[in-house]
């Protein structure tokens, strides 16, 4: 187990499985398809990124560097967490980007019911040990443990 | 973060809850980046991205609700995205049956909404609303609230305005309070390159393609780049524009880039010149088998990858007048070579209606008519984004357009021959 301190984004404790993508994660690209049609594993639908591509979505922890994309990024992933169908939690290697950042604040300010803790400036490292599969943790004060 | 008094009333809800919900939001947004104030928005318009009443997107409807049931409308007037529908771009019964029926349910509320919010007026749908016909052209220096990574990217670079990257839904609340906050591409910290870009091609490059690569390498940075006013020359007449329009979009959607100067040409690389590059920037050569590389990696999405295309979009972000006029040209010309007298894929060129409204009073129009290609307004990608058009075989010149759907990239140069001289540019 290894334990790595980030910045909170938003607070919030969660256990979830890991998703992982080392490149950039395209929120509209990756979402919008499984939102719109229904798809309750949420699928990722990013045709552009091989790690994730077709990998279930929802209620993970998902492992990022940045958010990429279209500026609708933050809305969709607002939509996301209003319809319930979100990541369990949202794991930033490098410092949030604000697209995703907006998303993060949109859904905490805005919807009731729904925790999607956001920590952000992980390191690299973090992303370099994290792997699909693994067990994540996130604390209160954005300490993140990697089983 | 420290607020002006009137702000901070507004934040503990002397103007009401939902104002007072829409300041948390831009205060948490901006504590993201260690913003230490909210500055006022200094254009006079705002864009926004959502444009379009996709029913899932309900969500947003509401919250537009809650806004618009407060009472509160836009400080600002707005121009916003493409509309995603138009009955002259073709769609079979299906398509139409799940469109209509199913995707874009809420489209006339939503229009609805956006009427009542501020939108500056019934034909204000472009991603190029910085056209001199769609009139909303932000001054050098001005602050904005805008989302749409394209234009976000062409305010910044070409117009010298000043903007972050926002999301939809942030975009209107900047205009609702009248503030941002003061961080990344408003600040002359956040404008200095991190990347120094040198292109070493042996010809112009494709502008969709030079945007991705650079896009992909340097992601959400800025990027300097050198070596690109041998092509582009050192003015930004309608042309370059043009060029740098594509360029950019290619940038923001492929990677997350909000601005990029380029050597000579952009207003703030004209003034600062290299004063504009951060300390220990990285480098980043792209010569032709760069971009022959960057290319050949874009997989390929359709079930049949020999399939003949079923439509080519070419305008994502929207085409200008010069563009409609030079494509007409071009592809008149391609047909005359190929003994043709129409396409041989169903075209669909697309640009902002004010756009159009004009281009339909040149001789261009009936000559572009003449050759079976269609104009829109649309925006191609929520055209795109349905399963019904994975399965279909389009063909783009937007690399944007290409990283959001199933439809597969070419050049301008090949997607002309695939649609003057038939075939699949294999």
């Amino acid at each position: 187990m290894k334990q790595f301190q980030g910045r909170v984004i938003t607070p919030g404790e969660v256990t979830a499985e890991a998703v992982v993508t080392t490149q950039g994660f395209n929120t509209l690209a990756s979402l919008q398809m499984a939102l719109q049609f229904g798809d309750k594993e949420v699928k990722c639908g990013d045709q552009n990124n091989a790690e994730l591509h077709g990998k279930p979505l929802i209620g993970k922890a998902l492992c990022l560097p940045q958010t990429i994309g279209s500026t609708t990024g933050g809305l969709v992933l607002y939509c996301a967490c209003a319809m319930h169908k979100n990541p369990a939690c949202m794991l930033f290697a490098n410092p949030i980007d604000s697209l995703a950042a907006a998303g993060a604040v949109l859904a905490d300010v805005w919807v009731d019911g729904v925790s999607m803790p956001v920590v952000d400036s992980l390191g690299e490292e973090f992303l370099s040990y994290v792997k699909d599969g693994m067990t994540v943790t996130v604390k209160e004060n954005g300490v993140v443990e990697v089983d | 973060m420290v607020l002006t008094n009137e702000q901070q009333a507004i934040l503990n809800g002397e103007k009401g809850e939902t104002l007072a919900k829409v300041m948390k939001t831009l205060v948490m947004y901006g504590e993201a980046f260690h913003a230490e104030k909210l500055v006022p928005i200094t254009s006079k318009y705002n864009h926004l991205v959502t444009s379009f009443g996709l029913k899932v997107m309900s969500p947003v409807y509401d919250l537009m609700q809650q806004i618009l049931d407060a009472g509160v409308t836009s400080g600002q007037k707005f121009s916003v995205d493409p509309r995603p529908l138009d009955k002259n771009v073709p769609a079979n019964i299906l398509q139409k049956l799940v469109f209509n029926k199913f995707m874009y349910t809420k489209q006339d509320f939503y229009e609805e909404q956006l009427k009542e919010l501020g939108l500056m007026d019934k034909d204000a749908f472009s991603c190029t609303c910085y056209m001199d016909e769609m009139g909303n052209r932000p001054q050098k220096g001005e602050v904005l609230s805008w989302a749409e990574s394209s234009a976000v990217v062409y305010a910044n670079s070409v117009l010298g305005a000043r903007c972050n990257r926002n999301s939809g839904i942030i975009d209107i609340m900047g205009s609702i309070v009248g503030y941002v906050p003061y961080f990344g591409l408003l600040t002359d910290e956040g404008r200095r390159a991190t990347w120094v870009v040198k292109v070493q091609t042996s010809k112009k490059p494709e502008a969709q393609l030079l945007g991705s690569a650079i896009g992909m390498k340097v992601m959400e940075d800025v990027p300097y780049i050198v070596g690109l006013d041998a092509w582009l020359g050192q003015q930004l007449d309608d042309a370059t524009c043009a060029y740098l329009k594509d360029f950019g979009a290619a940038t923001a959607s492929n990677g997350a880039v909000g601005l990029y100067h380029i050597e000579n040409l952009t207003p703030e690389a004209v003034e600062l010149g290299d004063k504009l590059i951060a300390e220990g920037a990285q480098e980043y050569i792209i010569d032709d088998a760069e971009l022959e590389r960057v290319k050949n990696n874009y997989p390929v999405v359709w079930k049949d990858p020999d399939a003949t295309p079923k439509l080519c979009f070419v305008g994502c972000p929207h085409l200008s007048l010069q563009q409609l006029k030079d494509w007409t040209d071009k592809i008149e010309a391609g047909l005359k070579e190929s003994g043709k007298k129409k396409v041989a894929i169903p075209t669909v060129l697309t640009a902002a209606p004010k756009v159009l409204e004009v281009f339909e009073q040149t001789d261009y129009a009936p000559r572009l008519k003449a050759t079976g290609v269609v104009t829109s307004y649309i925006c191609p990608l929520m055209y795109m984004n349905n399963p019904l058009c994975k399965k279909m075989p389009v063909i783009t010149s937007s690399n944007k357009l290409r990283t959001y759907s199933s439809a597969r990239y070419y050049t301008d140069d090949e997607i002309l021959h695939a649609i003057t001289k038939g075939g699949n540019n294999k």
